[in-house]
């Protein structure tokens, strides 16, 4: 079957789809986007998560077919989403965000080895400056999710990012260090830095 | 296989008329899991999410008309003082990732013992409106809903519209033991429901039996001992004793097996020490919004 | 053509300048945070198929045929390949005793063994493809356990055994057995005013790394094959890859795909050479990537393990002496199991001073899925069942347990059971004191304004207590872990560093075969180089087979080894540069001469601070270049009838003190807090040293209270073979995690630093189910330690 959706405000369509796939499988191996990771393929770890008209779902966990004309928004666009968000502009890309403008998390002038010059979401740049980055895998879920909490709720509690987070598991850093990320993206962003 | 996409819920029933054997897939939180590994090839899924009346929940006067796919994520945001007990057992279920997809239609479908939301569902009170295109819709009770393990009384050609809750009238709670404390699949949950109106109590217990149970002579014992006693206008407290026996009762009222989540023991205990306490929980409560009215009048 | 996703090499410039010593970032991290960096099971290439491994569906049997004409014949599928496909004589690999199948000949000996493969266009028509491939098995009689491998009628998991173990085994069902015996134990016993005795249960554990067995193999142009892997180490897969391949290893190239996560569950192959067959058998590049339920059945676990443990003390707290027999679980093939038992039994004392040892460890061959490398390797087992007996032996004393355990803390100049001196810091009973010396949380942290939140009690959002049967406890453990490969290996790396000017600014490269696994080496590395060359751009380059190896990620070793290497290589790079100095400016300044020079900040200096020139223009127009093997000191094999021996090269030691919740009605458990310290010799990057205790810490509180793979001992198939039923710990249930870091210099490795990331797992165990069994005073003798065992519903 064939699939169109909006991914990370660029309208995308899937051809030759097989109905069993899920969104995760689409956006890995169709639409070049491996950056939401497959790591338990069972919805008990939020490597894959998305968000799926703004909210955060396992991707893993949503039938292909079910996205048919929705808007998908994964890490590789989380910069560009979080930066509109400050801007005060529609994240969600509902409000007509122009193809070109939609490129533009891939455009980027990057250093292709390192990324290093890539612009990051502040909760992006804290995982780094923290250190709550090692193997890495879950990393991607983690900051979608982070993200999406620290719209919600600005100044969150410890007990508030545990229970934010307690959908993605991590087997490298014990959590600590994810913590220290979460808690220096709260700050940095309420410094309005 | 073939991904069926009704945009209305008379599509979707005449689909399912059409295909008795589609699955029908909402949040896929259950679907997804069996198709990516493998457990499960469908010939049809039936994708409801186009199905904007499902998501949707209407407050009645004395029930909820809660659409089968209102993520758990609503009802534990919007319906906590209509449904305190639902509310308590959606923030129990898996993750949030989980909770913004997956709905109560979702854990009647399937019907596991361990589905979070039925033991609520079974001490509030509820009926299942399902439907069909070819008789319309009718209501089952949820006694009466769940058949074995993982089944349940909806016919082949039917399709899960909402559930139907009584609002509560009273404390609610709910309890689950997972052997970790957050994303956990329920080793066996509590659900406890007074009902002033009534003068009645009503309970749920999950993961504990075959299906989702009542622990009806718990209730019946307790009923009696709170009516007996006058505990209902005095206030009292609960003594001790009509607190273990009635735990005692919840305990028995399990049917549990040995898993890898856990011993039939262990349940049969569990379920007793989550009664004891769920029931002190509500009563407390009871008593506080009992002397806040009195305080008032 | 080079795989879409394939590493390019790491460049980091100017935004860190830090040399060994400062929390520099990862070169990666910034990749790792977009999404672009590229695991193993990202690579894509034009035109590739799926590999798909159909598995055994019982745990022992005979194959009495296979037939998979319905698969071949399905549309979209390429190639399908069972033992009778396989081009060369060498069918077997392993990685000590090549004992494992490629694919399942006459007889499977555990639950998921490969039996056949199926290259397709889909990953569902590989899948249904490999569903129809009928395979008749003939069931035999499952060997489970001690009693049931070494009955007198066994059946022998493997016949006609001719590993170098199977001389001096007691019977061909124990892969190897290692006896220690030192002093004289009868006549200890009869000083010791108190014995204690236990019997303890460790549960088979899983790595559970987040990133699945995955990677993809590309059929080259002369006949070989580049591979693109998740793995710990390039050169031993190569090893077993090629032979069967039927290929030299030059034309089996290997490049490290991105790793998420190992924990030493990617020491053994898991997919590799399947990819390959399929690549080389179909002329496609193929792909394989095992989904969660498969990881379980792909890769080794740690080994479950019985132990019995005896010591005795006298009435002032001297330990006396130590008896023990440790059984290890290793299933149905050797991977790394001989060396997890002289790890088990060399380490079986723990961090203490007794005389009078008489050990044995052993592994079995069973039926059970195969074991092998886990964090901690052999030494975890150890230390749940001695520290449970420390504390038993302090109870019976009235001894306060940190205390008893200072009195007999092992120091520098310790004698080993196994003979060997411990010739570095050895500060036991510091890090102890640094444990308990830490403040403790507060009490009832759950209590709010608005009543109990249940986030912060036992049994979290599940809502099972507001406060009732809760009881707090506290516990202690330390630990000893060995550091790199033991037992005489050649435990040696490679490093290649190259030198130059690229844009008028002198730049390192640094590449080595060494797996990043998630640790940080890449990050080290460069610190390395810095540190060494003055430079401050440093290119890690993507680890591969064009470099020699690098050794195993594992044991602790890679910051020691490779690390030792790189540092190796940049000392032997600096004096080529400093000879060119010499050649080209040495006339202008007599200090190039006599002075001891070194580089720093970009530039030539003297000892004395003076600059003489510019990196540079010293580099103008030259590259230089050195390969070096690099080695620690030799160790020696241990005796096999007395274990004496200096097998190891270096010990690692963390205590841990646990503070734990207990809901004692219902038998769950919240840590509150985990507290750690640790020697670390010299923390090459601090802030990535805290991260790999913590992680570390955390794997051992898994075990304490959630982790097992459940085996049927009727069938010996896995019961919970996924995440819903094989739990590990979330953030709720990770606690804090305070790290406090010592710095003793070890003399011997290179900037005195010690291998540090399995020590935390050790204490991290014992201490949990110290601090549970002060809250609830029962005896828990098994690891992890479920509510029914709490309750006495078990």
């Amino acid at each position: 079957m064939r699939v169109n959706f909006t991914v990370n405000g660029r309208p995308q369509e899937a051809d030759d789809v097989w109905e069993g796939e899920s969104l995760l499988y689409v956006l890995r191996e169709r639409l070049g986007l491996p950056g939401s990771k497959n790591a338990c393929e069972q919805g008990e770890c939020g490597s894959c998560t998305v968000r799926l008209d703004g909210v955060p779902v396992c991707s893993c966990l949503v039938a292909a077919g079910q996205v048919e004309g929705r808007e998908v928004v994964t890490v590789e666009g989380l910069a560009e989403y979080a930066k509109q968000r400050a801007e005060g502009g529609c994240a969600t890309g509902a409000c007509g965000t122009s193809l070109d403008e939609a490129k533009s998390w891939q455009a980027k002038g990057s250093d292709s080895q390192t990324g290093e010059g890539t612009e990051l979401s502040p909760v992006q740049q804290a995982f780094i400056d923290a250190g709550a980055v090692q193997c890495g895998f879950c990393t991607p879920g983690l900051l979608v999710a982070a993200d999406e909490m620290l719209e919600r709720n600005p100044n969150p509690t410890d007990a508030d990012i545990r229970e934010a987070l307690s959908g993605n598991l991590c087997r490298c850093t014990g959590y600590e260090k994810i913590m220290d990320a979460v808690r220096l993206a709260a700050a940095r962003q309420s410094e309005g830095v | 296989m073939d991904f069926l996409r009704p945009a209305s819920w008379e599509e979707a029933l005449a689909a399912k008329a059409e295909h008795p054997t589609a699955v029908p897939i909402a949040g896929g939180t259950d679907v997804m899991v069996e198709i990516n590994f493998d457990h499960r090839r469908p010939e049809y899924l039936l994708d409801l999410n186009r199905i904007g009346d499902l998501y949707e929940w209407e407050v009645g006067e004395d029930t909820v008309r809660l659409g089968a796919s209102v993520p758990y994520t609503k009802i534990m945001e919007n319906l906590r003082a209509e449904l305190p007990g639902l509310a308590l057992a959606s923030h129990t279920v898996a993750s949030p990732q989980i909770r913004n997809r997956g709905g109560v239609g979702g854990n009647l479908g399937t019907a596991s013992p361990a589905g979070d939301a039925h033991p609520a569902l079974l001490a509030a009170g509820a009926e299942v409106e399902v439907a069909s295109a070819a008789r319309g819709t009718r209501l089952i009770p949820i006694d009466e809903f769940y058949t074995g393990v993982k089944r349940n009384a909806l016919q082949p050609d039917e399709l899960i519209r909402a559930v139907r809750i009584q609002k509560a009238d009273g404390p609610q709670q709910y309890s689950k033991v997972g052997t970790r404390n957050a994303m956990v699949i329920a080793v066996c949950a509590f659900g406890l429901a007074l009902h002033p109106r009534t003068r009645t109590v009503r309970t749920g217990i999950g993961s504990a039996a075959p299906t989702p149970v009542r622990a009806k002579a718990a209730e019946e014992f307790l009923n009696a001992a709170l009516a007996e006693g006058g505990f209902w206008d005095n206030g009292k407290i609960i003594t001790p004793s009509v607190a273990k026996q009635f735990a005692d009762l919840c305990s028995a009222a399990c049917n549990p097996i040995d898993d890898v989540r856990g011993t039939a023991s262990y349940r049969r205990h569990a379920v007793g020490v989550m009664a004891r306490r769920t029931l002190t929980w509500t009563w407390e409560s009871y008593r506080g919004a009992r002397r806040a009215t009195e305080g008032a009048a | 053509m080079p795989a879409n996703g394939a590493p390019t090499k790491i460049t980091q410039g100017y935004r860190t300048k830090g040399g060994i010593g400062e929390s520099t970032l990862r070169p990666d991290g910034t990749l790792k945070v977009t999404g672009e960096f590229a695991y193993s099971s990202d690579m894509w290439h034009e035109d590739m198929l799926w590999g798909q491994i159909l598995r055994s569906t019982v745990a022992h049997a005979e194959i009495v045929s296979i037939d998979t004409s319905e698969a071949l014949a399905m549309p979209g599928v390429y190639a399908v390949m069972t033992y009778d496909d396989l081009p060369t004589e060498v069918k077997n690999y392993g990685l000590e005793i090549q004992d494992t199948p490629v694919l399942a000949h006459g007889k499977v000996r555990h639950h998921g063994e490969p039996v056949a493969i199926v290259a397709a266009d889909h990953p569902e028509t590989a899948r249904r493809a490999a569903a129809k491939i009928k395979v008749d098995y003939k069931e035999l009689p499952v060997i489970t356990d001690e009693a049931s491998a070494t009955a007198p009628d066994a059946i022998l998991v493997h016949e006609n055994r001719d590993d170098h173990h199977a001389g001096h085994v007691p019977h061909p069902n124990i892969v190897h057995r290692q006896p220690i015996v030192r002093g004289n134990v009868e006549e200890a016993r009869k000083r010791a005013d108190v014995i204690v005795e236990g019997e303890y249960t460790f549960g088979m554990q899983d790595q559970a790394f987040l990133g699945p067995e995955s990677g993809l193999a590309v059929p080259e142009e002369d006949g070989g094959v580049h591979l693109y892997i998740a793995t710990q180490w390039l050169h031993s897969d190569l090893r077993q890859i090629a032979p069967v391949l039927g290929l030299p290893e030059e034309k089996v190239r290997m490049t490290l795909a991105g790793v998420g996560g190992a924990f030493g569950g990617r020491e053994d192959l898991s997919m590799q050479i399947h990819a390959c067959l399929l690549a080389l058998r179909t002329g496609k590049p193929v792909k394989i990537v095992y989904n969660r339920f498969e990881s379980f059945f792909g890769h080794v676990h740690r080994h479950p393990a019985k132990l019995y443990y005896e010591h005795g003390a006298t009435r002032d707290g001297k330990l006396t002496h130590m008896k023990c027999r440790i059984v290890l679980d290793g299933g149905a093939y050797a991977s790394a199991s001989p060396a997890v038992v002289g790890n088990a039994s060399s380490l079986s004392v723990g961090p203490y001073v007794i005389d009078d040892v008489d050990i044995e460890a052993i592994a079995l061959y069973t039926n059970n899925p195969p074991c092998g490398a886990m964090r901690g390797f052999g030494a975890v087992q150890a230390c749940f069942a001695y520290e449970a007996q420390m504390d038993k032996l302090a109870k019976k004393l009235g001894m306060d347990p940190v205390e008893f355990r200072q009195l007999n803390a092992m120091e520098q100049g310790t004698i080993m059971p196994t003979g060997q001196p411990v010739d570095s810091p050895a500060p036991v009973a510091e890090l102890l004191r640094r444990v308990k010396a830490m403040p403790l949380p507060p009490e009832r942290q759950w209590e709010s304004s608005e009543g109990a939140d249940v986030r912060q009690l036992p049994g979290g959002l599940s809502n099972t207590t507001h406060g009732e049967g809760v009881v707090r406890g506290i516990g202690y453990a330390v630990g000893i872990k060995n550091v790199g490969f033991s037992e005489g290996f050649d435990d040696y790396s490679t490093a290649k560093v190259r030198m130059e000017v690229v844009g008028g600014e002198p730049v390192a490269t640094v590449h080595t075969a060494m797996a990043e696994v998630g640790q940080g080496g890449v990050t080290v590395h460069a610190q390395i180089a810095r540190t060494e060359l003055g430079v401050t751009q440093v290119t890690i380059h993507p680890a591969d087979t064009q470099v020699g190896s690098a050794g195993s990620t594992s044991a602790s070793r890679q910051t020691y080894v490779t690390g030792g290497a790189v540092k190796n290589a940049c000392e032997l790079v600096r004096e080529k540069v400093l000879e060119i100095g010499r050649r080209k400016f040495g006339s202008y300044h007599p200090a190039w001469a006599t002075a001891e020079l070194l580089l720093e900040g970009g530039k030539v200096v003297t000892d004395g601070g003076e600059v003489l020139g510019d990196l540079a223009d010293v580099l103008e127009g030259e590259v230089v270049e050195v390969e070096e093997e690099w080695r620690h000191r030799p160790t020696e094999a241990f005796d096999l009838r007395t274990g004496q021996g200096n097998g190891h090269v270096q010990y690692s030691f963390a205590a841990h003190r646990a503070v734990v919740e207990v809901d004692t009605e219902l038998g769950l458990v919240k840590v509150i807090e985990l507290a750690c310290a640790q020697d670390v010799g010299k923390a090459l990057n601090p802030l990535s040293v805290v991260g790999q205790i913590q992680g570390g810490t955390t794997q051992g509180l898994g075990v304490a209270v959630m982790e097992e793979i459940i085996v049927d001992p009727k069938t010996a198939k896995v019961r919970n073979p996924s995440f819903t039923d094989y739990l590990i710990p979330t953030i709720l249930d990770t606690p804090t995690i305070p790290v406090d870091v010592l710095e003793l210099a070890d003399e011997h490795a290179p900037y005195g630093l010690r291998g540090i990331g399995e020590a935390p797992t050790l204490s991290s165990t014992p201490a949990v189910l110290a601090a549970i069994r002060n809250a609830t005073g029962l005896e828990l003798n098994r690891t992890p330690v479920r509510p029914e065992h709490l309750t006495g519903t078990a």
